[in-house]
């Protein structure tokens, strides 16, 4: 990857970002933290990693993006609105009666979208029952499942982590959004995730680790996990909640509000400043 | 006397010259030749293939066989996934663990994404006998039957959930089937016609003013039940509501029209059940007294499904007695 195209993609993690504060803001409820925390994984899956047609969302041979914690749904209605799957304006009706962007993504309401979620935990199963699907029918589809690191603490995830190293899904990478944070404080004091990566290694998946706002390596990964064809892969991406607000990075308490007015214009401006 | 478009059985009332069949068996092969007719049909189970007779179809098509191990979350949410991506997955296991157990994840997965997964709730009922309460699922009607999108069907007979697991097969809706593990009398016959969401008036008697509204296990014991009330000179009416989600309410009106009470029968709870989803619509249309056969807010124990069947009240006993002291 030259530096231009580098560049060219924080600039529009960096756009998302500011699309991601504007539409919290005009909704008046959503979360923050892990929307901004996400937006340079979803910016490098959109704009470069991703078999898939905007204009075309229903084709068949697309890549299949599975949000499991979709909680964190700005952030995908940012990406994919501009990658063009549907206009800017709209995301000013996030959360609003009558809108396609409901405050957690579903499937009836917005091509493109590929599952409703929202309960957390059952991403990853979902994910896996793809994977296996497109094994039987001999199909290339690659499915990539976006998780939290909080939603770790449901039963339901761990069946789907030990059935999908179990059948050897190798079609499957999982993106783990390792924050560090959930509702109720710090993920290792809430309930301990750690030793992560030697739960996932035990379960028979391959494991890579990776600073979740270094693009490239995220990219990089994303080419190591899709030709290493013995078991699927999990990405660890280490990442900042509220990452491009410095106020709020790694502040729990961001995990489900939205920002004031003031909030938004402050931060906005602060971004726009950021990458000239 | 016994509707003859119903086709069924002759020899219905003589219990000796009838097959005794389990609801599982009639959905195993069911499921055989729906994969047959249609390759998109997958089958999935949560470490109860043989019971569940979702092994009839692994013989038959391995590679379309799933099993997640004891993962009743899992089994649902996996199976959502590749309905998906286009496969028509018939998930099984015993009622009370999915849809007992994996709920939400059936609300939201299926029934939220509306995927055409078809969920195989065995073992249900009482007639599960000696495992006892914890195993006997007398709540899965209503936890179906309150989710959108949802088809929620409880065949009378292994016969009829052979009908029933072809017909939801065919529907690219998420549906809900409910089957038993006992062998019961098989009095429909393949010449019965069986539409989805079409309610069967099975026995009819000119002058009714009592008629039975019962599905499963019930329905051969209600038309027991009318045909001993018959010789006392009691004319009931018998309606299998096989399909209780979407409810035939046009089929269930004209049933009720000229009836004084109307007894439901099914071996749930009564609260919830399929005796609620009947009240929901008359009351709203043609208000009649109605009496509830069916389990009242207790949870099962061990015992011989007859005995459990019979100390429940969940038989022809049971049902006559319901109609002679409402009557």
């Amino acid at each position: 990857m030259t530096d231009e195209q580098l560049l060219s993609l924080q600039k529009i993690a960096n756009d998302i970002r500011i699309s991601i504060i504007t539409m919290l803001e005009t909704a008046g409820s959503g979360h923050t933290a892990g929307a901004l925390g996400m937006a340079d994984i979803f910016t490098a899956l959109y704009f470069h990693v991703l078999k898939h047609d905007p204009k075309n969302p229903t084709w068949e041979e697309r890549d299949r993006v599975i949000l499991s914690n979709g909680h964190i749904a700005p952030v995908l209605y940012g990406t994919m609105a501009h990658a063009g799957y549907f206009p800017l304006e709209e995301l000013a009706t996030l959360r609003k009666f009558g809108s396609r962007l409901q405050g957690h993504p579903d499937r009836l309401f917005l091509p493109g979208i590929e599952n409703t979620s929202g309960p957390l935990g059952s991403g990853l199963s979902q994910a896996s029952g793809m994977a296996l699907a497109f094994q039987m029918d001999r199909k290339d589809n690659h499915v990539y499942c976006l998780m939290s690191d909080g939603e770790l603490q449901e039963g339901n995830t761990w069946e789907a982590i030990m059935f999908a190293g179990h059948k050897k899904l190798s079609n499957l990478t999982a993106i783990i959004d390792r924050n560090n944070i959930q509702i109720d404080g710090m993920t290792d004091d809430v309930l301990t995730l750690e030793p992560l990566v030697d739960k996932w290694r035990a379960f028979n998946w391959n494991v890579i680790e990776i600073d979740g706002h270094d693009i490239e390596a995220f990219i990089n990964a994303c080419e190591t996990a899709k030709s290493f064809k013995e078991k699927p892969t999990v990405i660890i991406a280490k990442t900042i909640s509220g990452k491009g607000v410095v106020e709020i990075e790694g502040d729990y308490r961001w995990h489900g509000k939205p920002p004031s007015t003031e909030e938004k214009d402050k931060w906005v401006n602060e971004l726009e400043d950021s990458i000239r | 006397m016994i509707n003859k478009e119903a086709k069924l059985n002759p020899n219905l009332f003589d219990e000796s010259q009838l097959e005794r069949l389990p609801t599982r068996d009639g959905f195993g092969h069911g499921l055989v030749e729906a994969g047959k007719r249609d390759e998109r049909v997958v089958a999935l189970t949560a470490d109860l293939a043989e019971s569940t007779r979702a092994e009839w179809f692994q013989k038959e098509f391995p590679e379309r066989f799933v099993d997640v191990g004891v993962a009743e979350q899992n089994l649902a949410t996996v199976a959502s996934g590749m309905a998906n991506v286009g496969k028509i997955p018939f998930i099984t296991s015993y009622a009370t663990f999915s849809p007992g157990r994996n709920w939400e994840q059936i609300r939201t997965t299926i029934c939220i994404n509306d995927v055409p997964v078809k969920v195989i709730g065995n073992h249900a009922g009482l007639t599960v006998g000696p495992d006892g309460g914890t195993h006997q699922a007398l709540e899965d009607i209503a936890l179906m039957r309150a989710l959108p999108n949802m088809t929620v069907v409880v065949p009378a007979d292994s016969h009829q959930a052979y009908q029933a697991t072809l017909a939801i097969a065919q529907t690219d809706k998420p549906a809900y089937l409910r089957l038993g593990r006992e062998k019961m009398p098989v009095f429909t016959t393949s010449e019965t016609p069986f539409v989805l969401g079409k309610a069967q008036v099975l026995y009819e008697q000119a002058g009714a003013k009592v008629g039975i509204i019962a599905c499963g296990s019930l329905v051969y014991e209600a038309l027991l039940a009318a045909e001993e009330l018959r010789e006392k000179n009691i004319p009931v009416s018998v309606l299998n509501l096989h399909t209780i989600k979407p409810l035939d309410g046009e089929g269930i009106l004209e049933f009720v029209q000229d009836l004084d009470l109307v007894v439901t029968a099914e071996e749930h709870q009564v609260a919830a059940g399929m005796g609620s989803a009947v009240v929901e619509l008359l009351v709203q249309n043609n208000p009649k007294k109605v009496v509830f056969v069916g389990i009242h807010d207790r949870f099962g124990e061990s015992g011989d499904p007859v005995e459990l069947l019979h100390a429940f009240g969940l038989d022809k006993n049971g049902i006559i007695k319901a109609i002679e002291e409402n009557l």
